[in-house]
């Protein structure tokens, strides 16, 4: 091929045609079935003319409720993808041995466990707990939106930019070879010259800013929109540790921003912060990105104990045990969490002093934890239990999580550290606490608030299916690596000549199909329920018997939520209202004063995408448009002054209508 | 962490507006603290060069609490006292992060393998 002219430089960057991997049959095959299943897609929402209803009731939304669904959405559609990856290199780890190079080239492979690790964390994890966060906390509240609920659409929008711009890298070129975290040098121009990290900076990011704004947004929500009567002590446990959460996102978020544009820098324009010449120190790099990264950590798992103790105690029928010590292991938590960084990389080269306050700092993080879990037992102890499904996932996590959580102690002593670093215990150690916490909880949650959102609850049986595919697919899939990586056998290797060691790559492949039957199950779950959604009708808007605010409205709620704000005396207030005979108020409506839905946060968010984009090639003419073109949108956003409106009194009226006979309806 | 008490605050001008008073002194503080280092530098008025960017700095860090005393209106009960302690919890962090980073980076090479004959002889 010859050189490319000044001017196609200009417009294509370093797009050629040799980035559209048609040489590579596993990605051609993938792109063939997205491209079918995607058309099918698309060929629906024409067929039944539902784009406008799409784009007017959704996409351009700025209910807290649709915005919160639309991050499930989200983070069920990524699962699948992150899944995809995992399974392969399953696959890849249970053939590749001696003579068997596997089906994977060692450069797909690498870019598979790189892209696990991305999507899991960023685009499965993080926008399911945002999800909840957006759904519930306003609801647990008693307010009607969040504080800024534009900016909550466009937060959303700016995550599914990032979410684009990864998923696009599997088509167009190539996503990073070098783990999910992207350490320097290899991340660095001279060791990765490709696209791929440039991908993995810009949909970082691009999503970075949507989670921060998230974070600023609902933590302005919980501290100035609480219903009255509802001081900090008397909040729900989900709305405390979200509030913790969003604390540690808005506080460790910079610092994630901040590293990857110092990498970028490196990479666009030759600065030498993390090169291994001129003063670069890569050291830096593994520092600055852990004190992000551990409190990232928690920014994942504090939502799902939150959800665990609403579930713990809704199906014991008990309010739950020690609820102020609760709290405080949440704040200890928070503040704790920024004081370990350092066990991530414990063989740095730091001396005694450092690694033993790092690794007693860790072992202290265990004791909030513990607390919390002897919490749960004691509020199930002499409860009144009902195994329903979220309940399973609840007991599933406890058990699970102990476990992880004692491999993690084992993990903070620096001397075992230096032995089972960069080994597949570690692995089995983080899935452990991940897959048994944060997904179990997500789980557990998607169960619990399903019926909320959408009127009918999930079919159990087949939940329960899913469950214990998920629990035993879990453990038969990690526990081999418990094994393996004891016996010293190290990560991110597609090749093994030790033919003994197969056997354990074969088991954790077959628990990685069991877990794949649990997905599927999941699936099927939705699918069934949707088709019995008359049989798994849920009238009363309280189908678990809650105790918290959300569950005193209809299911799903009304787009302004409360009619009239409750007034709050007492935890878990509407089992408190429950119990002193509250009466609904039937009459005395009021307009109520809503936002208007907007287009800015999509069309800013698609911009965003093009810009990063462009970056990713070297399109500069394209860079430079695609900014200018941001910076005009938002302004012009800023003018738009028709941002709200009033739903009228006989609506509110009429809605609230219907609710009253559908509850006589189920009293009778 | 409970919210603080609301009484007080109508006895005071704590709310999130300041005066016109306020914004002249925050004024004329900051320009005084501007032109301090500038005086210090150009004049060469301390001899030690460690001991001038240790002043400066130290002025600098007053002109943080100028500012936000002056111009961003923290006290210890704007917002009900979340602002103090939004501003707490940030310190907190910064110091953890700055020192933390420092100590660790310093400490890095304390396990390195010897890179030379001579790194070798003294070994411990």
């Amino acid at each position: 091929m010859s050189e490319p002219s000044d001017l196609a430089k200009l417009i294509f960057g370093r797009l050629t045609w040799e980035a559209i991997p048609f040489h590579e049959p596993i990605l051609l095959w993938t792109f063939v079935v997205v491209a079918l299943v995607g058309g099918v897609v698309v060929g629906a929402v024409t067929k039944y003319k539902l784009w406008g209803y799409l784009w007017r009731e959704w996409f351009t939304s700025i209910d807290h409720k649709k915005i919160g669904i639309m991050y499930i959405v989200l983070g069920l559609v990524m699962l699948l993808r992150g899944f995809t990856d995992a399974i392969m290199m399953r696959l890849q780890q249970a053939m590749a041995f001696g003579d068997n190079v596997g089906y994977l080239p060692p450069e797909h492979y690498d870019q598979i466990f790189t892209a696990h690790g991305v999507i899991m964390i960023f685009f499965v994890a993080m926008p399911l707990v945002t999800g909840f966060m957006n759904y519930v906390v306003p609801l647990q509240i008693g307010a009607r939106d969040v504080a800024f609920p534009f900016l909550n659409n466009f937060s959303f929008w700016m995550t599914t930019s990032g979410a684009v711009l990864v998923m696009m890298s599997l088509f167009m070129g190539e996503f990073a070879k070098t783990g999910w975290l992207a350490y320097p040098p290899l991340s660095g121009i001279a060791y990765s010259p490709g696209v791929g990290v440039d991908y993995y900076i810009w949909s970082l990011q691009i999503a970075g800013i949507g989670t921060l704004l998230s974070g600023i947004n609902l933590i302005a929500t919980i501290v100035k929109m609480r219903a009255p009567g509802m001081t900090m002590m008397k909040m729900p446990i989900f709305t405390w540790t979200s509030l913790c959460t969003n604390v540690l996102i808005v506080a460790a978020f910079p610092v994630l921003t901040a590293v990857l544009a110092l990498l970028a820098l490196d990479r666009y324009t030759g600065t030498n912060f993390f090169t291994n010449d001129l003063g670069g120190n890569a050291m830096m790099y593994v520092n600055l990105i852990w004190i992000w990264g551990h409190p990232e950590v928690y920014i994942l798992i504090l939502p799902v104990f939150g959800i665990f103790s609403e579930v713990v105690s809704t199906f014991s029928s008990k309010r739950l045990f020690g609820y102020a010590s609760m709290v405080y292991a949440t704040v200890v938590i928070t503040i704790l969490s920024y004081l370990v960084w350092l066990h991530h990389f414990f063989t740095m080269g730091s001396g005694a002093s450092v690694n033993s306050f790092f690794g007693i700092t860790t072992m202290i993080i265990s004791i909030p934890t513990g607390a919390k879990i002897f919490n749960w037992l004691f509020t199930m102890y002499h409860g009144r239990i009902r195994f329903d499904v979220p309940m399973l996932w609840t007991v599933g996590f406890m058990i699970t999580f102990v476990i992880g959580g004692m491999t993690g102690v084992l993990l903070a002593v620096p001397p075992a550290d230096f032995v089972l670093h960069n080994s597949l215990f570690l692995i089995a150690h983080f899935h452990n606490v991940i897959i048994g916490g944060v997904v179990f909880g997500l789980m557990a949650g998607i169960n619990y608030w399903f019926p909320k959102a959408f009127g009918f609850r999930l079919d159990p049986v087949w939940g329960k299916r899913s469950f214990w595919f998920w629990l035993i697919g879990f453990w038969v899939a990690f526990t081999p690596l418990y094994v393996l990586g004891l016996m010293g056998v190290t990560r991110r290797v597609s090749h093994f000549q030790d033919s003994s060691l197969q056997i354990w790559f074969q088991i954790a492949a077959f628990g990685a199909v069991l877990i794949a039957i649990g997905i599927v199950c999941m699936l099927i779950q939705f699918y069934v329920s949707i088709r019995d959604r008359h049989a798994l009708r849920d009238e009363s808007g309280d189908p678990w018997g809650g105790r918290t605010l959300e569950w005193s409205t209809s299911s799903p709620p009304p787009a302004y939520n409360f009619a009239f704000t409750p007034i709050v005396h007492d935890n878990d207030a509407w089992h408190d209202m429950k119990q002193r005979g509250y009466e609904r108020p039937l009459q005395g409506f009021k307009p109520i004063h809503m936002p208007k839905n907007t287009a800015a946060g999509i069309v800013l968010a698609g911009l965003s995408s093009v810009c990063g984009f462009a970056l990713i090639w070297h399109m500069w003419l394209l860079v430079g448009l695609s900014f200018a073109a941001v910076l005009v949108a938002a302004i012009v956003h800023t003018f738009n002054y028709k941002r709200d409106f009033h739903i009228p009194a006989d609506e509110v009226v009429r809605t609230e209508e219907t609710r009253t006979q559908q509850l006589a309806a189920v009293h009778v | 962490m409970s919210q603080p008490a609301h009484d007080h605050s109508h006895d005071h001008h704590d709310d999130a507006h300041g005066s016109m008073q306020g914004y002249v002194i925050g004024f004329v503080l900051s320009v005084i603290l501007t032109a301090i280092p500038f005086w210090l530098v150009m004049e060469k008025v301390i001899s030690s060069s460690a001991m001038t960017v240790f002043v400066v700095l130290s002025i600098a860090a007053v002109q943080i609490v100028v500012h936000m005393i002056f111009f961003l209106h923290m006290n210890s009960k704007s917002e009900g006292g979340w602002t103090m302690l939004a501003l707490i919890f940030t310190v907190v962090l910064l110091v953890i992060m700055l020192a933390g980073s420092l100590w660790v980076m310093n400490h890095l090479n304390t396990n390195m393998m010897p890179m030379s004959a001579h790194d070798m002889s003294n070994m411990p």
